[in-house]
């Protein structure tokens, strides 16, 4: 799957629009994501993730700079999520499906926030972006 | 993901034996998957799918010459399989999922037929090459 020029643009101009809101919205849809699938909570038994928690806003905040890079590199996914891709290989292990879940629940949370901007086509641009970034980030599984 | 080279290795030197009996394992590979996953079927309305129908084989045979014309440019699966991507981007349209499972019966079957080849690390190459395949078959869908 690949990114048309369209879709990047999409990307591009929701992700600015995002303002600097981007890590609140990060840490939202963690806390959407541990509600929604308590499966997912298996990968942080080192966190409070009780709603509100400092940990989960910071967290998301990691996860949202992430993706900020990532708009950024939008042609080179591979190489600007490189470490990223090798900590979620060799160290973190996350089980491929529940990059979905998380990117699920990214877009419910941009929805929410910019209803204007989440059109169809935007949505669509959105989720196969998410989905080229999962793939970066278990690419090197095995 | 990418095939190391020891995992071409093993899929080129059990390709052999695989091909010798290409229709029999084509048409093994789509009875379990239409045995055990039902809903497959929707693909084939127009095709008789009882065990021992002529359109099983034909159409088995037809899947495994694909995967033989994958292994042959095993360094260039999409180039290989561009054709066959855009026919089901644009015609077939079979769900994603779906190649999960007739992977999951096609490796069933390689070793139920091969069980001395199919150890721990043959099963990870084949799981890899089937699994990038899928990849190429639907990466036209949008």
């Amino acid at each position: 799957m690949v990114l048309s020029p369209a879709d990047k643009t999409n990307v591009k101009t929701t992700w600015d629009k995002l303002g600097g809101h981007a890590g609140e919205y990060g840490g939202e849809a963690l806390e959407r994501t541990f509600t929604s699938f308590p499966t997912t909570k298996t990968y942080f038994p080192h966190f409070d993730l009780s709603p509100g928690s400092a940990q989960v806003k910071a967290h998301g905040k990691k996860v949202a700079d992430a993706l900020t890079t990532a708009v950024a590199h939008i042609d080179d996914l591979p190489g600007a999520l490189s470490a990223l891709s090798d900590l979620h290989a060799y160290k973190l292990r996350v089980d491929p499906v529940n990059f979905k879940l998380l990117s699920h629940c990214l877009l419910v949370t941009l929805a929410c926030h910019h209803p204007a901007e989440f059109t169809p086509a935007v949505h669509a641009s959105l989720d196969k972006f998410f989905s080229a970034v999962s793939t970066v980030l278990t690419s090197k599984y095995r | 993901m990418s095939l190391t080279k020891a995992e071409r290795t093993v899929i080129l030197s059990m390709w052999d034996k695989i091909s010798a009996q290409a229709d029999a394992i084509g048409t093994e590979a789509l009875e379990r998957l239409f045995a055990s996953y039902p809903q497959t079927k929707t693909y084939f309305p127009h095709l008789d799918l009882r065990p021992g129908s002529a359109h099983l084989r034909v159409h088995g045979a037809k899947v495994v010459a694909a995967l033989g014309d994958a292994v042959k440019s095993i360094d260039n699966i999409a180039g290989a399989l561009a054709k066959l991507s855009e026919l089901h981007a644009y015609i077939l349209r079979v769900d994603p999922v779906n190649f999960k499972l007739l992977s999951h019966c096609l490796l069933v079957t390689v070793a139920s037929h091969f069980p001395a080849d199919f150890t721990a690390d043959a099963h990870t190459a084949w799981d890899k090459f089937l699994c990038i395949v899928s990849c190429v078959l639907t990466e036209k869908y949008r």
